[in-house]
C-alpha cells in the first residue's frame, strides 16, 4: 500500500494521545491545575493534530462529518463516533480538573474506555481488510493498543507500566512482522485464485491493461526492497522499544525523558510506514505483484 | 430500521439529437450514431459515440477507436490554418496563411506543370478513402505519378487474390460466418474488417465451432484461437503447400468443382506453357463425354480433369495433371517443411485431416436452387463448412504475392471458395482480371492519361516502361522489378525522386500519409532525402506540399500545409467505385457528411482538390463554358457520372431517389443518404448470393447495379497464365525482354503456379548473425500514428515493449525493465524489452506506429511516446543489402513490389537502460499549441 | 445505509466469455465515453497529452499467460470491472454511506454527493473495481450503466450497458443472474462460469466462462484419422483421378 504521510502521521499521533489520555483518565490521584492543563494540552494535541491530519487525504474533507452516520457496519465511522466521544467526555474530565479542581473518576473510566475504543477501532479499519492478509488479524489490533498505551505511559512518566508495556508491544510488533511476512502465500489468495485460470497453469501477467500508470497501481502497488525493509524494522525496534527502555532504566533525568517519548513517536512513524508500505493488496496480484 | 437508498433518476435524457454517419477512426468505416447536445456556447457538440444498430458493417458495435472519436475530433493537434514554411525543412517552423494564398502558391507551381511536364508531379494518397476521386483528379492531371498506399500496405493480398480467382481477402470478402466450422486464420492481428471480423469470430464461438491461428504471435484473435500454430516468419507459403501436398496424396480435393469453376481441367500447351484456347479466346478442355477439346463454357460440358491432349507431336496436359506432378513431390511433405516452418510433420498432417473432415464430412446443402453460367439449373447449393482468412502477415512478405496465391489454391483445390461456410466475396467482387483495366502511364502535357493508372496487367506488353527501356512512373511501378505492382508503390517514390531516377520531380504532393515516420522504411534515411539539397543550396525534392488534418511527423517536412477537416466536419463518400463496404450478401456504401461545423480555418481536402482542379484548367474538372464542374466534393460526389448513371453513390438515384446502382442524378442523393442512416444496402437476391461467379442469377443483378456493363462469369485461375507470359519473356521470348540482371529472378518467381522461396532478406543477410525474426502487430485501439493525438486511446498504448519469447528471454537473461540494442543489416535501435511465452521461439514482435517524434501530435516533450516508444522502421530499408553485382534490389516482393516489412532479421543484445529508446530525433516545432493538463469532458450540463 | 440488504429483488450482472474475448478494449472506451457523459462527475484524465497520462476507467483489459505442464502458453485477455458483489465489502466500510447496494437490483454504487473520498471503500475491494477520480475527488465504479438499463429515452434494445452493446466479439452478456431461467444464468451453467477470488467471500454476481481447451491436437488424436495417400506420384495419382471421376455423378461408370 501507498505509504500516505497523512495516514501514518494520523495514526502514529492519534495513537500516542489516546494513550496519554487513556492512562490519564484512569489515574487515581490526578493532577489538578496547571500541571494537568499542560498533561491535556500535550494529549488533546496528539489526538486531534492526528484527527485533523487524517483528513487531508480526503477527497471532499468539508463533507468528513458524514462520516459519523455509517457506525452501525462501518469502523471507519465507529472510529469517528468514538474519537469524538472520548474527546468530549475526557475534555469535560479535564475542565473539571483544571478549573475546578474535581476529580470526576467515573468520567476519567469513561473516557478512559472511549479512549481504548478509539485506538481499537482505528485498528480495526485495517484489521477487516481480507485484501490485505497483512493487516487481517487480532495481532493488529494488539499492536495498536499495546503501542498507545505504552507510548501514553512513557508521555505520562510511569516507568514500571511503560516499561512492561513497551516490551509487550516489541514483542507484539515482532509477532506481527513474521506472521505478516507469510500472510499473503498463507492466505490461499493468488493470481490463480484472481483470475480463475489457476487450475490450467501457472498465470502471469504479460501486460497491464494500460501503459500509463493508474490510481490502483499508486495506492495498491509499493514494493519495499526486503533489505532495506529489514534495515527500517531494526530502526524501528530500536527507536520505539530499545532505545526508550534503556533510557528508562537509566537513572531518572528529564531530558532522557523527553528523548525516550520523542525516539518512541519516531520508531513508531517508522513502524506505520512499513505497515503501509509491506502491506500486499490483492489487487496487485491482477498488475503481477509476486 | 428499514434499508434507505438514494433516489435516482434511471432516465436521464440521452442528447438532444443524434446524427448518423459514418466512422473514420480506421478504415473500416463503421456506422456511428453521434449523439449531440447543447455545448456552452449553445452550438451542438459532440457529446457520446456508439454503433449504429442498422448499418451493415458494424451492426450497432463500435470499437475502441471508434469510441473515442470525440477525443478525436477536439485534439489540440488539430491543424487550425494552412500554413507556408518559413524554416528549414523539418523544422517545423510555419506561417499561417489565408486560404487564398495557400490555393494560389498550388495552382501556380502546378499549372506550370500540367502544361510542360504532368509526370513531374508526384500524386501520392496515404490513407485516401476516395481513391476513386483522387485518381481521377490525377488523371486529368495528365501525372503517370499516382497511387494509394496500397504498395507497402497489402498488394500481395489483393493482387494475387484478383489474379487467381477475382478477388482477395483484406475487405474483398469475407468467410461465411453463419455457417463455417472451422475458421483458419493467417497472419492477421487486426485487418481493415476491423469490427467484422469480431463479429464473425463471435459468431463462431457461440456456435462453439474451432479456430485455427496461424501466427507466430499468440495475441488478439490467435489468444482465443482454439489452435495455435506459432509458424516461423516467412514460411507460411511451404506450409500451406505442404497441406496441398496431403489433400492431393490423399485425394481430399473437391473434384467436381474444380472441373466446373476453376481451370484445373484447361489443357496447357506443351511448348509455351500458355493455355490453349479455341479461335475466339475461350480456354479448352477435354470433354470426358466426347473427350474432345472443348471450350470450357459449353453447356453440359464435362471437364476432365486427368485429360490430356496429344497434337502435332505435343501433349497438352491440364492444369490438374501440373499440379500433381510439382505438389506430390516430396519436397512438399510435412517432413521435408516441419523444421523450416516449426512445425512438427505430425502437426501439419493432423491439420490437413481435418480440413478434409470438416469439408467433406460436414458438408451439407443448402436448399436454394441455382443456374450456373453453362445453364444449368442445381437443386441445392453444397456447402463446406471451411474457411479462411488471412493479410500482412503472409502478404508483407517479399514472398507474399506466392504465399497467397498458395493460400487461395488450397481453399480452391478445398471447393470452399463462394460456397457456403466458405469464403464469400462482397460485391463489388468477384471481379475477374479482364474486368480490371490495364496500367496506364503515358504522359502528354496539358492533357489527361489516357485511362487509370493502376491496373492488371496481362503480361510484359502491359509494362509501364519508355522505348529505351526506363521506367515510366517515378515508383517504378509496372516494371521488370515488380511486374504486377498493381497498387503502385509508395514507399519508393520518396528515394527514387531523391535519387532522381527515373527521372528528378518537381513536386510531390501527399495527403492523409505519414511518410517521414511510420509509413517508411528507413525512416531517417527518408528524413534525410527529404532535407537533402542541390549544390544550388534548392532542395533536392523542390517542392513538397501535404494534406494532414493533424500534426504529425510529416507536416514538418512539407513547404505548403493544406489543412484537413476531421472526419466529422465533412463530406466523404465510400463508394462501389473504389473500397466499398459491402457485405457478402448485399451491395452498400455510405457517405460522411458534416455533423459538426469546423471551428478552425480548415477544408476537406476533396473540396480543395476540386478548386485546384479547375483553377489549374483540368478540363475533367471545368465545363464547356470553362466554369468549375462543381463548387465542393458534395457537388461532386452528387453529380459526378463515371458512365452514364453511374456515379460515385449507388443508392437513390434517378428523379424520385428510388434507383439503386443505375439511374439518373439525383439532387436530393445526399439529404436520402443522410435520412437512410449515413448508407444504403441493397441486398443480393437469395438464388444470387453464393457461387457468383458462375451464378446467372448474380450476374444478372451484377450488371443491373451497374457493377458490370456485361456478365462476367470466368474459372478460378490456379494457374495463372499472365504470370506464365512473364516468365517467358525472361526465358527469351517475345520483344519485351527484361534486363539479364533479373532474368533468373524472373523465371523462378514468375512461376504460374504457386511456390515458395525464401524470404530475399534470408537469402541476402547472414541468418546465423541475425537470427531472429522482428515483426509489428496493430494494437486494435490505435489507428497508426494518429490514435497517438487521442487522450483516451494513448492511455492503452502510449508504449510499445519489444516482447520476446522465452528461449530468448532467458539466453540473454533479460529481467522486467530491461533494455536491448536491436540490430539489423541497416540499422539500430535501443529499446525496453518485456516477455512473452505465447511467441515463436525466434520472433521478437512490437505494436505498430506507437514511437513518436518529440513536439508532434501536440503531446509534451516528456510523453511516453517519445521517449520510450519506438518505431521498427530504422531497421528496416527500402533496398537489399548490394549484392555481388554491386546492385541492390528493393526489399520488396519481386512480383508485386510489395514492401517486405517482415522479412526483417535482427539480433539482440542486453544492453544498460539509456535515458530514452534509440535512435533520438530533435523535436520538432509544433504549429499547434500543446494540450491542457486536466480533461474533464462533460458537454452537457 | 451502507449494510447490505439483506436480499435483492434482481442480481443484475455481467458475464465476461474469456474464450471470446480479444482484447480490443472496445468496452474499456465505450465506457469511458458513455459514464463520461453521464452519471455523476465525469472520469477524469490527468496529464492527457503529457508525461504519464492517468485518467480515471471503471473497466480494464489485462492481458495474462498461462504456462500448462505441457504445451505452448496460452494468452487470455480479461475484462474487469465491479463485480456488484452480493456480500461487498466496499459498501459496509463505508462511512458516509455514499457507497451503497441497491434492493431492487443488487447494483452497487457510489452516491458522490455524499463521498468524502476516503478511499476505504476501494482498499476493501479485492477486484481493484473502484477509482478515486484525482479531479473530483469522489470514487468512482461501474454503475452497470444504471442510467441506460432502465432509461425510456433510449430505444428497448439499447437498454443494456454501454460496454455489452458495443463489444464487437459478443464476449460481454449482460442479465438477471438471480432468475436461474434467464440467458446470462443458462449461459453460466452451460459453460461452467466461475467467480474470481471465491475464498474471499464477496460472493460476486459477475461470473466469467472459462477459455475453452486448447492447443488439444498437440495431445490428444483428432476426430478424424491421419489421411490415406491415394497415391504417391504424379502417374498414380491421375489414374485414380481418371477412376474417381467415372464415379461421380454423370460419369460413365
Ligand atoms: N486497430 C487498427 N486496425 C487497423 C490498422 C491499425 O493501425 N489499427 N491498420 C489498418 C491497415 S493499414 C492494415 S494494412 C491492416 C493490417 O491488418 P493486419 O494484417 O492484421 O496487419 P498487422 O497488424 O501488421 O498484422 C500482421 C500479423 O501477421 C503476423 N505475422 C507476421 N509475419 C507473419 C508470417 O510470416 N506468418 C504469419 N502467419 N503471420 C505473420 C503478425 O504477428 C501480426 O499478427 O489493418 C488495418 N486495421
Ligand atoms: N514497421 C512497420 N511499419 C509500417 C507497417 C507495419 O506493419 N510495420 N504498416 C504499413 C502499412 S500497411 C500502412 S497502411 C502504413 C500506414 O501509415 P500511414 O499511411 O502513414 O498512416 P498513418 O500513420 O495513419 O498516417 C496517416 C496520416 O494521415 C493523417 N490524417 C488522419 N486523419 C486525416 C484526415 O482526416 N485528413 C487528412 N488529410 N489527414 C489525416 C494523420 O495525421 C497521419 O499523419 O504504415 C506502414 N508502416
Ligand atoms: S473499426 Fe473502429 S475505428 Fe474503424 S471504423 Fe469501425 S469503429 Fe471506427
Ligand atoms: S470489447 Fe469485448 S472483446 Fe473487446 S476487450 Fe471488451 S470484452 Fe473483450
Ligand atoms: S467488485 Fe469491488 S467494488 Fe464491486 S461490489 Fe465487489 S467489492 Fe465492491
Ligand atoms: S470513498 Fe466515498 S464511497 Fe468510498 S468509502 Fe469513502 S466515502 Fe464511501
Ligand atoms: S456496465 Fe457500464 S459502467 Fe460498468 S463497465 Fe460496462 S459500461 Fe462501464
Ligand atoms: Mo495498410
Amino acid at each position: 500500500m501507498h505509504p500516505a504521510p497523512s495516514v501514518i502521521v494520523f495514526t502514529t499521533l492519534s495513537g500516542l494521545g489516546f494513550g496519554l489520555l487513556f492512562w490519564l483518565g484512569i489515574d487515581t490521584s490526578p493532577a489538578t491545575g496547571l500541571i494537568a492543563f499542560v498533561f491535556f494540552v500535550i494529549a488533546f494535541a496528539l489526538a486531534v493534530g492526528g484527527l485533523v491530519a487524517s483528513t487531508f487525504h480526503l477527497g471532499h474533507p468539508e463533507r468528513a462529518m458524514r462520516a459519523l452516520t455509517q457506525w452501525r457496519t462501518s469502523w471507519l465511522s465507529r472510529e469517528g463516533v468514538c474519537a469524538i466521544a472520548a474527546l468530549v467526555v475526557m475534555g469535560l474530565y479535564a475542565a473539571a480538573l483544571i478549573f475546578a479542581g474535581a476529580h470526576i473518576a467515573l468520567l476519567g473510566w469513561l473516557g478512559a474506555l472511549l479512549c481504548l475504543a478509539t485506538v481499537f477501532t482505528t485498528s480495526m479499519i485495517y484489521t477487516q481488510l481480507a485484501t490485505i492478509p497483512r493487516w487481517n488479524t487480532p495481532l493488529t489490533p494488539a499492536l495498536f493498543l499495546a503501542l498507545s498505551l505504552a507510548g501514553g505511559a512513557l508521555l505520562s512518566g510511569r516507568i514500571t507500566m511503560a516499561l512492561g508495556l513497551l516490551c509487550l508491544a516489541g514483542v507484539i510488533q515482532l509477532g506481527w512482522w513474521i506472521r505478516g511476512d507469510t500472510a499473503f502465500a498463507n492466505s490461499g489468495t493468488d493470481l490463480g485464485t484472481a483470475t480463475g485460470l489457476g487450475d490450467r497453469g501457472e498465470v502471469r501477467s504479460m501486460a497491464h491493461p494500460h501503459t500509463s500508470p493508474n490510481y490502483l497501481m499508486r495506492e495498491f502497488v509499493f514494493v519495499v526492497g526486503r533489505k532495506h525493509a529489514l534495515k527500517l524494522r531494526v530502526i524501528a525496534l530500536s527507536l520505539m522499544i530499545v532505545l526508550p527502555v534503556v533510557l528508562l532504566l537509566a537513572p531518572f533525568h528529564h531530558v532522557l525523558a523527553v528523548i525516550a517519548v520523542l525516539s518512541h513517536l519516531a520508531g513508531v512513524a517508522v513502524s506505520r510506514w512499513l505497515f503501509f508500505a509491506q502491506a500486499e493488496h490483492t489487487v496487485g496480484l491482477y498488475y503481477g505483484m509476486r | 430500521m428499514t434499508f434507505q437508498q438514494p433516489k435516482l433518476d434511471t432516465s436521464p435524457p440521452v442528447s438532444d439529437e443524434v446524427r448518423q454517419t459514418t466512422c473514420y477512426m480506421c478504415a473500416c468505416r463503421c456506422g456511428i450514431n453521434v449523439h449531440m447536445k447543447d455545448g456552452p456556447d449553445g452550438k451542438k457538440q459532440v457529446a457520446y459515440i456508439e454503433g449504429n444498430r442498422d448499418h451493415p458493417v458494424n451492426k450497432g458495435v463500435l470499437c475502441a477507436k471508434g469510441s473515442a472519436g470525440i477525443m478525436q475530433v477536439n485534439a489540440p493537434s488539430r491543424l487550425k490554418k494552412p500554413l507556408k514554411r518559413v524554416g528549414p525543412r523539418g523544422s517545423g517552423e510555419y506561417e499561417e496563411i489565408s486560404w487564398e494564398e495557400a490555393l494560389s502558391t498550388a495552382v501556380g507551381w502546378l499549372t506550370e506543370l500540367h502544361e510542360t511536364a504532368p509526370h513531374k508531379l508526384a500524386f501520392f494518397t496515404g490513407r485516401d478513402q476516395s481513391q476513386s476521386f483522387t485518381s481521377f483528379w490525377a488523371q486529368h492531371f495528365g501525372t503517370p505519378n499516382y497511387a494509394a498506399h496500397g504498395g507497402f500496405c497489402s498488394v500481395n493480398m489483393a493482387a494475387a487474390g484478383i489474379y487467381t480467382m477475382g478477388g482477395a481477402f483484406w475487405e474483398f470478402g469475407q468467410p461465411d460466418w453463419d455457417h463455417t466450422k472451422l475458421f483458419m486464420i493467417f497472419g492477421v492481428a487486426e485487418d481493415h474488417d476491423s469490427n467484422p471480423i469480431k463479429m464473425g469470430l463471435g459468431k463462431i464461438k457461440a456456435r462453439g465451432a474451432k479456430v485455427i491461428g496461424v501466427n507466430p504471435v499468440r495475441s488478439g484473435y490467435n489468444a482465443i484461437a482454439d489452435e495455435w500454430v506459432g509458424i516461423t516468419p516467412g514460411t507460411d507459403g511451404l506450409f500451406i503447400l505442404a497441406l496441398v501436398h496431403e489433400l492431393m496424396k490423399a485425394g481430399k480435393i473437391d473434384l467436381h468443382y474444380l472441373a466446373q469453376y476453376t481451370n484445373a481441367a484447361v489443357l496447357v500447351d506443351g511448348d509455351t506453357g500458355l493455355l490453349l484456347r479455341d479461335d475466339d479466346g475461350k480456354q479448352l478442355v477435354i470433354d470426358r463425354t466426347t473427350g474432345k477439346p472443348t471450350p470450357f463454357d459449353q453447356k453440359g460440358v464435362r471437364p476432365d480433369l486427368s485429360g490430356s491432349y496429344r497434337h502435332a507431336g505435343t501433349t497438352h496436359r491440364t492444369v490438374m495433371a501440373l499440379m500433381a506432378e510439382k505438389y506430390l513431390d516430396p519436397q512438399y511433405a510435412p517432413e521435408a517443411v516441419a523444421e523450416r516452418c516449426g512445425i512438427p510433420a505430425d502437426k501439419i498432417r493432423k491439420i490437413a485431416a481435418e480440413l478434409a473432415r470438416v469439408a467433406f464430412e460436414e458438408a451439407f446443402e443448402l436448399d436454394q436452387e441455382w443456374t450456373d453460367f453453362r445453364g444449368e439449373t442445381h437443386k441445392t447449393m453444397t456447402g463446406r463448412p471451411v474457411s479462411f482468412h488471412a493479410m500482412r502477415g503472409i502478404s508483407a512478405h517479399s514472398n507474399g504475392f506466392q504465399t497467397c496465391r498458395a493460400l487461395h489454391v488450397l481453399q480452391i483445390l478445398l471447393g470452399t471458395v463462394e460456397v457456403p461456410g466458405g469464403f464469400r466475396f462482397k460485391p463489388p467482387y468477384p471481379k475477374p482480371v479482364e474486368a480490371h483495366p490495364t496500367p496506364h502511364g503515358e504522359r502528354h502535357p496539358g492533357k489527361a492519361l489516357a485511362g487509370p493508372h493502376l491496373g492488371f496487367p496481362r503480361g510484359p506488353e502491359d509494362l509501364l516502361l519508355d522505348d529505351d527501356g526506363k521506367a515510366q512512373r517515378i515508383d517504378k511501378a509496372f516494371t521488370w522489378e515488380n511486374p504486377m505492382s498493381v497498387h503502385g508503390l509508395m514507399h519508393m517514390v520518396i528515394s527514387n525522386a531523391h535519387a532522381q531516377d527515373p527521372y528528378p520531380i518537381d513536386t510531390l504532393f501527399m495527403y492523409m500519409a505519414n511518410m517521414s515516420w511510420n509509413s517508411s522504411m528507413n525512416t531517417s534515411g527518408v528524413i534525410k532525402m527529404l532535407t537533402d539539397r542541390n549544390d544550388d543550396g534548392g532542395y533536392r525534392i523542390p517542392r513538397i506540399i501535404y494534406s494532414d488534418a493533424y500534426s504529425s511527423e510529416m507536416v514538418a517536412y512539407a513547404d505548403l500545409i493544406l489543412p484537413d477537416t476531421t472526419y466529422l466536419e465533412r463530406h466523404d463518400c465510400i463508394s462501389l467505385l473504389d473500397r466499398p463496404i459491402c457485405e457478402a450478401d448485399a451491395a452498400a456504401d455510405a457517405i460522411r457528411w458534416p455533423v459538426i461545423e469546423p471551428d478552425r480555418d480548415v477544408r476537406g481536402f476533396q473540396s480543395v482538390l476540386i478548386e485546384l482542379g479547375a483553377r489549374i484548367g483540368l478540363k475533367g474538372f471545368l465545363n464547356e463554358d470553362g466554369t468549375p464542374k462543381w463548387k465542393d466534393y458534395a457537388d461532386y460526389i452528387v453529380n459526378h457520372e463515371r458512365r452514364p448513371g453511374i456515379g460515385p453513390l449507388a443508392g437513390f438515384r434517378g428523379q424520385d431517389g428510388d434507383q439503386a446502382g443505375r439511374g439518373a442524378v439525383n439532387p436530393e442523393q445526399l439529404d436520402k443518404y443522410i435520412e437512410n442512416g449515413g448508407f444504403f444496402v441493397e441486398h443480393i437476391p437469395a438464388e444470387a448470393q453464393y457461387m457468383k461467379p458462375w451464378n446467372a442469377a448474380y450476374q444478372d443483378w451484377a450488371v443491373g447495379m451497374g457493377i458490370y456493363d456485361a456478365p462476367q462469369p470466368y474459372l478460378f485461375q490456379l494457374y495463372v497464365e499472365p504470370m506464365r507470359k512473364f516468365q517467358r519473356a525472361a526465358e527469351g521470348h517475345g520483344d519485351r525482354q527484361p534486363p539479364d540482371h533479373l532474368r533468373d529472378r524472373l523465371k523462378h518467381v514468375m512461376d504460374p503456379l504457386p511456390i515458395w522461396y525464401e524470404p530475399l532478406e534470408d537469402a541476402s543477410v547472414d541468418a546465423s548473425e541475425f537470427d531472429v525474426h522482428a515483426l509489428t502487430q496493430r494494437p486494435m485501439a490505435m489507428y497508426h500514428s494518429w490514435g497517438t493525438q487521442n487522450a483516451w486511446l494513448r492511455q492503452l498504448h502510449g508504449e510499445n515493449p519489444l516482447y520476446l519469447p522465452t528461449k530468448l528471454w532467458k539466453k540473454h537473461g533479460f529481467t522486467e525493465g530491461d533494455w536491448a540494442r536491436v540490430t539489423s543489416v541497416h540499422g539500430e535501435i535501443t529499446v525496453p524489452v518485456a516477455h512473452q511465452a505465447a511467441l515463436n521461439d525466434n520472433t521478437v514482435w512490437t505494436w505498430n506506429a506507437i514511437g513518436k517524434r518529440k513536439g508532434t501530435w501536440a503531446l509534451s516533450e516528456d510523453a511516453p511516446e517519445a521517449n520510450k516508444g519506438f518505431l521498427l522502421n530504422h531497421l528496416i530499408h527500402e533496398l537489399l543489402p548490394p549484392k555481388g553485382d554491386g546492385l541492390r534490389w528493393a526489399n520488396s516482393d519481386p512480383i508485386t513490389g510489395q514492401a517486405a516489412w517482415f522479412d526483417l532479421r535482427v539480433k539482440l543484445e542486453k544492453v544498460a537502460a539509456p535515458s530514452e529508446a534509440q535512435p533520438v530525433f530533435a523535436p520538432i516545432t509544433s504549429p499547434v499549441k500543446q494540450g491542457p493538463d486536466e480533461l474533464k469532458w462533460k458537454v452537457g450540463k | 445505509m451502507t449494510d447490505l440488504p439483506s436480499q435483492t429483488t434482481r442480481k443484475l450482472g455481467l458475464v465476461i466469455d474469456l474464450d471470446t474475448c480479444v482484447g480490443c478494449h472496445a468496452c474499456v472506451i465505450s465506457c469511458k465515453g458513455w459514464n463520461t457523459e453521464n452519471y455523476g462527475a465525469p472520469l477524469s484524465d490527468q496529464r492527457p497529452y503529457g508525461e504519464e497520462p492517468m485518467g480515471t476507467f471503471l473497466n480494464r483489459v489485462h492481458s495474462y499467460e498461462v504456462q500448462p505442464e505441457t504445451g505452448a502458453a496460452q494468452t487470455v485477455h480479461f475484462p474487469k470491472s465491479c463485480l456488484h458483489c452480493e456480500k461487498a465489502p466496499c459498501v459496509t466500510v463505508c462511512p458516509t454511506g455514499a457507497s451503497y447496494k441497491r434492493v431492487e437490483d443488487g447494483i452497487v454504487l457510489v452516491n458522490e454527493d455524499s463521498c468524502i473520498g476516503c478511499g476505504l471503500c476501494a482498499w476493501a475491494c479485492p477486484y481493484g473495481a473502484r477509482e478515486m477520480d484525482q479531479a473530483e475527488g469522489v470514487m468512482k465504479k461501474c454503475t452497470l450503466c444504471v442510467d441506460r438499463i432502465y432509461n425510456e429515452n433510449l430505444p428497448e434494445v439499447d437498454r443494456v450497458p454501454s460496454c455489452v452493446r458495443t463489444c464487437p466479439a459478443g464476449a460481454r452478456h449482460f442479465g438477471d443472474l438471480g432468475d436461474p431461467t434467464s440467458e446470462v444464468s443458462q449461459l453460466v451453467e452451460k459453460r461452467e462460469g466461475f467467480d474470481l477470488m471465491p475464498e474471499l467471500g464477496t460472493a460476486p454476481v459477475n461470473k466469467y466462462l472459462p477459455p475453452r481447451t486448447k492447443d488439444s491436437w498437440d495431445d490428444q488424436s483428432l476426430l478424424a484419422p491421419l489421411l490415406e495417400p491415394v497415391a504417391s506420384e504424379a502417374t498414380g495419382f491421375l489414374s485414380w483421378l481418371d477412376k474417381t471421376l467415372d464415379k461421380l455423378p454423370g460419369g460413365t461408370a
